[in-house]
């Protein structure tokens, strides 16, 4: 159990990269990432959103929605848990934990619509995952928006100073550098077999 | 304004992919092949002429200040609908689409013209507003995968074009050759605009982004994000 849990976090975080191979969350990898400081902050709260949204969507649709013959209200019943769990949390942290509020509050709504959080709620249904599974594949999923994340905010702080031709510079030649970062992590493909033996 | 105007207003002028830069993710991430490209772009567009349609009829009853929530409803409800459809009818598209079915309710495109279109036009102006901006769409999704198609697979809609004794560059139908093919292409339209002296700033910042109603403008409020306003980039 503990080395399908490892292959599972670990692989989520190299091989399966939700950013850099998977595409999802694109968007804040692209404008938050300009600086270190608010990349990491947004990662933080990307992963604690996302780890509490399969936390609260995988029973809902385990022990609510199955029984009932109701799969296919899936996507309707986890745009809504969603958007209502971060303004319950934002309104929690905000009124009991003010430092917390303080560091991610500023990112929360960010996430409401953010593909990355509904993306890892379907895809642990999807791949048939328990509850624990779920979890920590959600969990691993948001550290590697975090290392996507916080590579590229460095990446970025040397394309700054860089000069492209005109019509690349901003956004075309920063999708050229997530190319390059993405390329580096096809070298991850095949480490999770070969360190844990699995799957 | 001008029907025709509205209809073509998608295609290019406001091509939501490269001009606009919304619904980042799909195009990135399904254009592997031209026929995902394509699907992908039809299933966008059916279900944003459906919810530009409806939206727009529920203008006047849905109240200010839960527009946004009412709006994700109406998107969600017919990304269901499509889903059962697809399953039924083209089980092999959707096997190739996968999790970024579901996905079109957070895809900006959609929202982002509730807001900014059906919310303020009639039902007929909505639906050929829907149209155009999910042609355009589908166009620019079609583009993508025929590229990477034809440089990573040698084939285009599984007809192979170049000949097998000439090996294709694989990496193009892997995400580094779509970062990389979204990048060429965009920097192709700049070049293009910077020519004909129309070029557009694409925004990241909350100008550009059609939840910043539902986040009242926060990520302006990110520290980092106040330089950052320049670029484009949603998802």
């Amino acid at each position: 159990m503990a080395i399908k849990l490892a292959t599972i976090f670990f692989s989520m975080i190299l091989v399966n990269n939700y950013v850099l191979v998977q595409f999802l969350g694109i968007c804040p990898f692209l404008g938050v990432s300009k600086k270190l400081d608010s990349a990491f902050g947004m990662s933080c709260a990307v992963v604690f959103v996302m780890a509490l949204a399969t936390a609260v969507t995988w029973p809902i649709y385990t022990f609510v929605l199955v029984p009932n013959d109701l799969q296919y209200l899936q996507t309707i019943a986890y745009i809504l848990i969603i958007a209502v769990l971060v303004q319950l949390v934002e309104i929690i942290l905000k009124k009991f934990m003010p430092p917390l509020y303080n560091a991610l509050g500023v990112y929360l709504p960010l996430i409401t619509t953010n593909c990355a959080v509904l993306g890892v709620t379907i895809s642990v249904i999807d791949e048939g995952y328990g509850f624990a599974e779920s979890l920590v594949c959600a969990v691993g999923a948001g550290f590697g928006f975090m290392l996507a994340m916080v590579l590229f905010a460095g990446v970025r702080r040397r394309l700054e100073d860089a000069k492209p031709p005109k019509c690349f510079e901003g956004l075309p030649i920063t999708l050229v550098a997530a190319s390059m970062v993405s390329l580096s992590f096809m070298g991850f493909g095949g480490i999770i077999e070969n360190i844990f033996g699995a799957v | 304004m001008n029907k025709v105007k509205i209809l073509t207003n998608g295609l290019i002028k406001e091509n939501p992919s490269l001009r606009l830069v919304l619904g980042t993710c799909p195009t990135l991430a399904v254009t592997t092949l031209a026929v995902n490209g394509l699907g992908m772009g039809l299933a966008a567009t059916f279900v944003l002429i459906c919810s530009n349609v409806v939206i727009s009829l529920l203008r006047k009853v849905i109240p200010d200040k839960v527009r946004l929530p009412a709006y994700i409803t109406v998107i969600a409800a017919f990304v269901t609908v499509l889903q059962m459809l697809v399953k039924a009818y083209m089980p092999s598209l959707d096997a190739a689409l996968g999790i970024y079915l579901p996905l079109i309710v957070v895809n900006c495109i959609i929202l982002g013209r509730a807001e900014m279109f059906a919310s303020k036009h009639n039902p007929f102006e909505s639906a050929l507003d829907g149209i155009g901006m999910g042609l355009g769409f589908t166009l620019t999704l079609l583009l993508m995968g025929s590229i990477r198609e034809i440089l990573g697979a040698g084939s285009i809609f599984g007809v192979r074009i170049i000949p097998e004794a000439v090996d294709s560059m694989t990496v193009f139908i892997t995400p580094p050759g779509g970062f990389f093919v979204f990048g060429v292409l965009m920097a192709l339209v700049i070049f293009i605009e910077n020519k004909t002296n129309n070029r557009i700033e694409r925004k990241i910042g909350c100008e550009g982004c059609p939840s910043a109603s539902i986040c009242g403008g926060s990520c302006e409020k990110v520290p980092a994000k106040k330089d950052a306003a320049k670029e484009g980039g949603e998802a």
